[in-house]
């Protein structure tokens, strides 16, 4: 089942250079590894968003595998769609070759507008891997809150100011959200932990049924760090158990990387611009409650593990 | 088979009969029996689509979408805000050129809510590219339905055909019915030309076009809708040819020496045609013109029809809230604007919400639009018929 580098460099690549993402981008890194960790033939399919815009500006095309882009909110009613065509085809003969589905959204088109047709397309049962790079805003309008946007961030639209810094919820908790509907598998993963990655979707793509990865992907424009350190930003949300790595499988909860020694919040926000604001307080409340409703999170994790 | 059918059934069983690779669909009044009734077929082992309920139009449509891009035949059913929420997706169906069939029944859109007869759910539609055909009973709603599938693969644009909300998607009529086999034998398999499950040549759909490609492929869209005239009227002529009953793209009746005319959409086409047959029994020359094929607007058979009248009375069961009349009133003042000759011109928007017109306020229409051709004055151009205090 571990996907090995080597295994994995053999394979032609699926999703190509020459697109025209920010240097330091996570997204692309989330689309190459996950079709690279593909063992089947798959038909992708992309929410409106940084990923979709970056790749294909016509007349050219990072994609390597067919792909459709519909709108905004719906790429996982499209995908509902195209696998839905495939079963009749196949029924009818006019298809004999076992092929996979892939929806990919930012948290925009997966948390927020997105989220009634991703419910819509596990609920039905559809067999399609939703996967979720986020980055924790909308990135490509010029980085405004998301419900995925932690708590303290800055963004254009919850922006740091003389009385309110910066965003005032916590974020949405997605993952849960999806768990709750029951997939035939969900899981939480990070570029920084490739294996871990390749992992879980060569997992959701053998299910039979909708599964689910939330996967994060750090933005070097919108969390404003220098490109190079787009990957030791996801090793560090990991260590700190800001982004817990873990699984939901038959029923099941199982942490798939556990940090050795859980960091404090503070070694992951200060390396970020969009978080510089919180340390600039005299007040150190916002961090407070920032590593709290980590602890709390993971605490809870931990126990559904336990189960 | 001669059966009795409503317009909701009967679209339904053209929808068996066709038997698409998936139909995605929501429920909505007075639409829903169409989903309600094709889901049982699927129920039933009567079909071997793919059935797809989704949890909304806006996703029932963004499946056809995903759907049809990976070749499969598809079909789905709305009206009035249903076809509101899918909005957004209508435009991407036809920019990706994806033969997508809508049986809509038309309702008026809110507000207020209403549940009944209006054409402004798919008149607001009318830019998104679609093909718009309005049937004017249960016959021509089925038989359309079944034509519709061609046209649009033909042309590689979606199509919608429409009946009006209850009055025929309820009311039930006399209708034959073409044997199960001779559908898809006429119909055969959909040609695709770029498939999307095709892993081996894989094609990238939906592409960002910016301001140096975006209006080359728009123009290409508007091309194939400048240029499918002739092969709806081809499809009309081989379905006549198979089966009997031929189409025209404008419906003339009692034309050839009548000094005025109503224009009309959908069901209203049917209750005028009385109203002509009793005004005729008077000696009145009175002829009516029926819009069947609404977009691409067709402005030749328009013409040549409506100039045959001194006096046009154009009914539009829908108001554009711009000061100008009703849709189809627009578009004939535009076709006649480099005539030499033009008939007088009265707007008519009647019926909103489901309001009545009946064959006496027709009648009363008629003799309207003779006291203009003797008198050569209109009073008011746009009058709101049948409503209290107009």
């Amino acid at each position: 089942m571990m996907a090995t580098l080597k295994e994995l460099v053999q394979q032609g690549e699926k999703f190509l250079g020459g697109h025209r993402a920010c240097a330091g981008c996570g997204a692309t890194i989330v689309a190459r590894q996950v079709l690279l960790a593909a063992q089947y033939p798959v038909v992708v399919g992309a929410a409106t968003g940084c990923l979709e815009v970056i790749s294909t500006i016509f007349p050219y095309s990072a994609w390597n595998v067919p792909y459709i882009h519909n709108a905004f909110e719906n790429v996982a009613a499209t995908m509902s769609g195209v696998e839905a065509a495939y079963k009749a085809l196949k029924k009818k003969g006019k298809i004999d070759k076992d092929l996979r589905f892939i929806a990919f959204g930012g948290d925009g088109g997966t948390y927020d507008i997105g989220l009634q047709s991703l419910s819509g397309m596990i609920e039905r049962r559809h067999k399609v891997l939703y996967v979720c790079y986020n980055n924790e805003a909308y990135m490509n309008t010029g980085i405004q809150r998301s419900s995925a946007t932690p708590y303290g961030a800055h963004t254009t639209t919850s922006p740091a100011g003389t009385v309110i810094p910066g965003k005032l919820q916590p974020r949405k908790n997605l993952t849960e959200i999806i768990i709750a509907h029951e997939p035939a598998y969900a899981a939480q993963a990070t570029i920084g932990y490739w294996n871990d990655l390749a992992t879980k979707v060569r997992k959701a793509l053998d299910v039979d049924g909708p599964s689910f990865i939330n996967v994060f992907s750090p933005c070097r424009l919108g969390w404003a760090y220098p490109p190079e350190k787009t990957v030791a930003i996801t090793r560090l949300a990991v260590e700190t158990c800001v982004w817990p790595l873990y699984e939901y499988e038959n029923g099941k909860y199982r942490i798939t990387v556990k940090p050795k020694e859980k960091k404090p919040v503070e070694e992951f926000l200060k390396i970020q611009g969009r978080f510089t604001h919180l340390f600039k307080l005299k007040d150190q409340t916002p961090i407070k409650e920032f590593q709290a409703e980590v602890d709390r999170i993971w605490e809870r994790l931990q126990k559904r593990t336990a189960e | 088979m001669i059966v009795a059918r409503t317009g909701n059934e009967a679209m339904a069983e053209a929808m068996r009969q066709i038997n698409p690779d998936v139909v995605a669909a929501y429920p909505i009044t007075p639409a829903t029996e169409v989903v309600q009734l094709f889901a049982s077929f699927v129920a039933d082992g009567q079909v071997t689509t793919e059935f797809v309920p989704a949890e909304s139009e806006h996703s029932a449509l963004s499946a056809c979408v995903g759907a049809s891009a990976a070749g499969a035949r598809v079909m789905t059913s709305t009206s009035s805000q249903g076809l509101a929420l899918m909005h957004e997706i209508l435009f991407i169906a036809a920019g990706l050129r994806l033969p997508i069939v809508i049986c809509l029944v038309n309702r008026a859109l809110s507000s207020p809510i209403n549940i009944h007869c209006d054409h402004s759910d798919s008149l607001a539609s009318r830019d998104s590219g679609w093909l718009q055909i309005f049937t004017e009973n249960t016959q021509e709603a089925y038989d359309t339905t079944i034509m519709a599938v061609k046209m649009a693969e033909e042309i590689m644009l979606p199509a919608m055909v429409t009946t009006d909300g209850f009055i025929i998607s309820h009311g039930m009529e006399r209708i034959e019915l073409i044997d199960d086999e001779k559908v898809p034998k006429w119909l055969g398999e959909r040609k695709v030309v770029n498939n999307l499950l095709d892993v081996d040549n894989p094609i990238t759909l939906g592409m960002l076009d910016l301001q140096d490609y975006y209006f080359e492929h728009k123009r290409q869209e508007i091309e194939a809708m400048n240029n499918c005239l002739p092969i709806i009227e081809k499809v009309q002529k081989e379905f006549g040819d198979t089966f009997g009953r031929y189409y025209p793209i404008v419906d003339e009746y009692k034309m050839e020496d009548a000094e005025v005319a109503i224009l009309a959409m959908g069901s209203t086409g049917g209750t005028g045609k009385v109203a002509v047959d009793r005004m005729r029994e008077k000696g009145k020359k009175v002829g009516l013109i029926r819009c069947r094929i609404y977009r691409p607007f067709p402005k030749e058979a328009m013409l040549n029809a409506i100039m045959k009248v001194k006096v046009l009375g154009v009914m539009d069961r829908a108001d554009t809230l711009s000061t100008l009349g009703g849709h189809l009133y627009n578009d004939c003042r535009s076709i006649l604007y480099e005539s030499a000759k033009k008939p007088l011109m009265k707007n008519y928007i009647y019926g909103l919400g489901g309001r009545d017109i009946s064959i006496e306020e027709i009648e009363e229409v008629f003799e309207q639009l003779l006291k203009i051709k003797d008198t050569g004055r209109i009073d008011k151009d746009i009058v709101y018929y049948g409503v209290r205090g107009e």
